[in-house]
């Protein structure tokens, strides 16, 4: 037990790490880029891993499932009292692993040996035959092992019925067929078992070779028919005889007949979909789908077989068609080339992609991560006119909302999006097919059905001028935006985010790549910067409306400081000449925020957009020569304006002088006496409850705090205190742009730079 | 809700729409082209009527006859990748293997094995509009006698051809080694479409589409149909209405003299030669008011979905049966840009 056990977790391990590496030559690429840029929200947000505790899980499991086989293979232990309890535990364990997961072929052909050596009773026998599901295969030996067992004569008739309609459910996952066909003789003789004859019948319809096709057996068959009337069993057996030997058969059997066996006496059909789905790998067929009956299918489906994206063959079938005339150079040039069949690995795409024999349909491409990897390095026209026809046509076949009343194929479409978009990511480029799909189906979209894949369509638009998109998605999108939840309004937001960020990381690209890349837009730098800024003063128009009609709410404003958090520091990151600012609409809602992560956001940016307007001065100076893309001094005075109002409030107290003007007529209408440092960073609704916190640790026995106590040398410790509490932004932002070593309540000197 | 506005653009370089795509892939024209027909009337608001014969020469008018008088369904197709007309017998056999091998499924066929079934793949000489037009060409499916005594040539099982008459649109887009055929109609068995559609999606990375014909487009057809001059009439200009109503919905059919008609549409035609929107609009809402004045019933809120006249006749689900061979290529063009508009 213990060896066996032992030998078993290599062999899981070495499972998962064949995993890890196949998943590091497909996807890894794109993953680790995804990680990269994605880090610091992960980090922000600080998600969880569930990973683990899955894993662990997985391991118990395991664990009980040796144990349960463990038993079974000493066989009944008869003193035991509770032993009904222990035997039905362990089946438990086994049927449970074996309906979820499969059970390893070791494991199958114990199990099968003690299922059919008639050890245990006869419905232990039949639970157990019911779960032999393989995770993957099931070896030959096993098989040839169990149908020894029949010779014995240990089990019941039943038990036997069971055991072939398992065999013949199973067929296609047995690894090796060759010695189960040198049994044919043994299951031939077994015909005369009226009971067992028509799932013998089935087996040996799926066994028959032409060899196996002899005088004798059609004798016997015949008079098997004779004796039991025109059975459809018989029928599928001897028409399959009279196909590999006409001659030897001279009996008229009915044509027309196309099922012989019925598949619904098939107790393993939800199973057999599963290991096919494990077998195949993922794939983009959810298991539900396949089981759907073939009249409510649409008639596409009955063309493309079961998958939306069709099966990778490289064309030697479209050179067949020439083959008469192909000439002694044609042929050796074909032997050069390289089958797709046999790619594998990256670097064998490197070594071939010279002589790469292209899929006869491109559109199989979307499955394999190597050929994407071609497809995006290829200029060649056919080739994208290929994969553009054909993922613009599925689309629009597939997509729902285009059909009344085809609501049982959402989660194909949905898995077919989420399949082009793992690409779209993996290439880090979008289709232009996806765009023009996102052109006809956005005006007809609810908003609800597939919105997140919809929305990351919308994020890989590829670059292009956005004036001229506009019309035909963004005003659709905003109308949807508008008029739907909170919710729906932050998932644009981000997917516009994203957008911007893939834009501008292909135009940093293109701009540093233009002299060797042969760009597909050749577009003057100046459009291009005008066209991301027009996307960024409409998102800033979106998320102002937003910000009103879900009244300030945090949740939101999260989102749209995330989108000024990419777009604060254009300059410096992607190095491209544009910074453009928030409307006031959002700085305002920010800067008076009741919640103190957004204000620290709002902080961090300021500092951002600080160092990005810098460092854009700094070059103009250098580079001297009046350059087109000198940002214009109305930048400058925004900014400063917008930082003059952030001191007033946080820092210098004098919060209604310069930058938010009120009147003071109107402040003292109000009726709130002390005003002028009410929002400075001890007052300001979201610090109160710091400040507060803060007096309380120094002196946890006051009964009342004294706000104004906080001054002088007591001032820098409560801003360090505040450091302390994660407000890391605030940091950068005071050290930036307050210059004072000793802050005062009042009456700091803060230099502001231009 | 306040209006969007852009405000001034930080970087000072002035930017047209045009200084974009200068010198942009085909892809990117394709994609250009869509923008543009996303955002104005899908259709041109202006056709030419059907001209009297406009069927090249070299015709075989056995094939033609052929194809009248039969109900074929429409699909649209995408541009065949290295299809080769010098290749068709080598298709025929293919495709032969191909079928049987579908019907037996899971047992080998040799390819070139005497089967029951028998694939011809001929081309239609002259079917097109322009000289530009690709071949239209026709495939067959025959059942071959078993019997040697009886005629060879047996019964035809299933008829498919592929068209493109006035497909300029799309061929400017493609490079050579595409043939653009965008239109198909099959007649025959489904299960028998499907097995050829299949084969021709395997071996020429194209896409079939079902191709259907919306109410606006059969309108279009009514005014375009009634408006040709046919010498005698075969068959009267019926129009079938759909009521959504439960449990059973309710067809409404409106059948008038064809003299009728064509003398409602003369009486709205103004330009010679050519259909404009408002002529067709004109033309429905004539009969809708003549329907509501005797029955009480807005047909305008039903939702039109066949159309018969003595030219052709089409249904809604993408079915057709071209009557008049004078008209066939007339109807066809139509069609052709039916479906050229579903693959763009």
């Amino acid at each position: 037990m213990s060896p066996q056990k032992r030998v078993k977790n290599v062999k899981a391990q070495n499972r998962t790490s064949q995993g890890s590496n196949s998943f590091q030559t497909t996807l890894s690429a794109w993953k680790v880029k995804q990680g990269a840029s994605n880090s610091k929200n992960i980090s922000k947000h600080g998600q969880n891993n569930p990973v683990g505790d899955y894993e662990h899980a997985d391991d118990q499991a395991e664990d009980a499932l040796q144990m349960a086989v463990g038993y079974f293979e000493k066989g009944p232990i008869k003193t035991s009292q509770n032993k009904d309890k222990t035997l039905e535990k362990h089946l438990k364990t086994v049927e449970n692993v074996a309906w979820k997961n499969g059970l390893a072929s070791e494991e199958i052909d114990i199990l099968l040996n003690i299922a059919l050596s008639g050890k245990f009773g006869n419905a232990v026998n039949t639970r157990i035959l019911k779960c032999m599901i393989p995770a993957t295969v099931i070896s030959q030996d096993s098989v040839v092992k169990a149908v020894s067992w029949l010779c014995v004569d240990k089990c019941s008739g039943s038990t036997k019925v069971l055991f072939y309609r398992w065999l013949v459910a199973m067929f296609d996952f047995i690894d090796r067929k060759e010695q189960i066909n040198l049994l044919y003789g043994f299951f031939f003789a077994s015909l005369q078992d009226d009971a067992l004859c028509p799932y013998v019948c089935h087996l040996l319809y799926l066994l028959t070779k032409k060899e196996n096709v002899k005088p004798f057996r059609v004798r016997k068959l015949l008079d098997l028919q004779a004796k039991m009337g025109m059975q459809p069993h018989l029928q599928a057996l001897l028409s399959l005889y009279k196909f590999f030997a006409p001659a030897l058969i001279s009996v008229s059997l009915p044509v027309r007949k196309k099922i012989y066996f019925k598949n619904s006496e098939n107790l393993w059909k939800m199973a057999l979909l599963a290991v096919k789905q494990r077998n195949r790998g993922p794939s983009p067929e959810p298991l539900k789908l396949m089981l759907g009956q073939a009249n409510v299918r649409p008639l596409k489906r009955k063309w493309n077989s079961l998958s939306v994206i069709p099966v990778l063959n490289s064309s030697s079938y479209t050179k067949e068609c020439g083959k008469k005339e192909m000439s002694l150079y044609d042929c050796l040039n074909r032997s050069g080339s390289f089958p797709l069949e046999q790619l594998k690995s990256f670097p064998q795409l490197l070594q071939n992609i010279h002589c790469l024999e292209l899929p006869s349909q491109m559109g199989s491409v979307l499955n394999n991560s190597l050929l994407l990897h071609y497809i995006n390095c290829v200029r060649d026209e056919p080739v994208l006119l290929r994969f553009y026809y054909w993922l613009s046509q599925t689309l629009q076949e597939e997509c729902i909302w285009y059909k009344v009343n085809n609501y049982e194929h959402g989660k194909e479409f949905t898995n077919f999006l989420d399949t082009i978009i793992r690409a779209e990511c993996f290439l880090q480029e979008g289709f232009y097919s996806c765009e023009a799909f996102l052109y006809k189906s956005l005006p007809l979209w609810d908003g609800l059905c597939c919105r997140s894949q919809f929305l990351q369509l919308v994020s890989w638009i590829p670059f292009s001028s956005f004036s001229e998109v506009k019309p035909l998605l963004f005003d659709h999108l905003a109308q949807l935006f508008f008029t739907s939840t909170i919710y729906f309004k932050c998932s644009v937001l981000q997917s516009l985010k994203e957008l911007l960020q893939n834009w501008l990381l292909w135009l940093s690209m293109d701009i540093h790549m233009k002299p060797v890349t042969d760009s597909p837009l050749e577009t003057t730098l100046g459009g291009s910067m005008n066209s991301v800024s027009k996307l960024i003063h409409y998102v800033g128009w979106l998320s102002t409306t937003a910000v009103r009609l879900e009244s300030n709410s945090t949740f939101l404003l999260h989102f749209i400081l995330d989108f000024y958090e990419k777009v604060c520091d254009i300059y410096i990151n992607y190095n491209l000449p544009l910074v453009v600012l928030f409307p006031p609409g959002i700085f305002y809602s920010a800067l008076l925020s009741l919640d103190s992560s957004i204000l620290n956001q709002l902080c961090f940016i300021m500092h951002r957009y600080r160092k990005n307007l810098t460092a854009a001065k700094k070059n103009e100076l250098v580079q001297k020569t009046k350059s087109e893309f000198n940002f214009s001094s109305k930048t400058y005075q925004e900014f400063n304006h917008y930082l003059t109002s952030m001191v007033g409030c946080l820092w210098t107290s004098k919060p209604f002088g310069k930058g938010i003007y009120i009147d003071p007529e109107i402040l003292e209408k109000t009726g709130v006496t002390e005003y002028k440092n009410s929002l400075n960073v001890i007052h300001h609704p979201s610090f109160l409850s710091y400040a507060v916190s803060f007096l309380l640790q120094e002196s946890p026995e006051e009964r009342t705090v004294n706000m104004s106590s906080i001054q002088g040398k007591k001032w820098s410790w409560y801003l360090d205190y505040l450091f302390s509490q994660g407000l890391q932004g605030l940091k950068l932002f005071i050290r930036s742009s307050v210059h004072s070593s000793v802050p005062r309540a009042e009456g700091i000197n803060y230099n502001n730079q231009y | 809700m306040d209006s969007y506005d852009v405000p001034e653009s930080t970087p000072s370089a002035s930017s047209r729409p045009e200084d974009y795509f200068v010198g942009a892939t085909p892809l990117q024209k394709r994609l250009e082209s869509i923008r543009k027909q996303t955002s104005f009337i899908p259709t041109p608001p202006r056709r030419k009527i059907p001209q009297c014969s406009q069927l090249q020469e070299d015709v075989d008018p056995q094939k033609v006859a052929f194809l009248l008088h039969k109900q074929w369904t429409l699909y649209s197709l995408t541009p065949l990748y290295k299809f080769s007309y010098s290749n068709l017998k080598e298709y025929s056999r293919l495709l032969n293997a191909f079928i049987v091998a579908e019907k037996q499924k899971g047992l080998a066929v040799e390819v070139g094995e005497d089967f029951n079934i028998k694939v011809i793949f001929s081309t239609l000489l002259g079917m097109k509009g322009t000289q530009r037009d690709p071949e239209a060409f026709l495939v067959q499916i025959l059942s071959k006698s078993q019997l040697p005594s009886e005629n060879r040539e047996g019964k035809v099982l299933w008829t498919g051809w592929f068209c493109c008459i006035f497909g300029d649109s799309l061929l400017e887009t493609v490079s050579e080694d595409f043939t653009c055929l965008p239109l198909f109609l099959a007649n025959g068995a489904e299960s028998n479409t499907a097995i050829i559609g299949t084969w021709f999606q395997k071996t020429f990375d194209c896409y079939f589409s079902p191709l259907a014909i919306n109410a606006f487009n059969l309108s279009w057809m009514a005014a375009m149909w009634t408006a040709c001059k046919v010498d005698h009439y075969v068959a009267t200009t019926e129009f079938l209405w759909s009521v959504p109503c439960s449990p059973q919905s309710l067809d409404i059919s409106y059948a008038i003299h064809p003299e009728d008609a064509k003398a409602l549409w003369d009486s709205i035609h103004k330009t010679p030669g050519e259909v404009t929107q408002e002529e067709v609009d004109l033309f429905m809402d004539c009969l809708y008011s003549h329907f509501h004045r005797h029955f009480k019933i807005h047909l305008s809120a039903t939702r039109l979905v066949r159309v018969s006249t003595s030219v052709a006749s089409a249904h809604t689900d993408g079915k057709i049966k071209i009557l008049c061979h004078k008209y066939l290529i007339g109807v066809l063009a139509y069609l052709t840009e039916l479906a050229v508009f579903q693959i763009e």
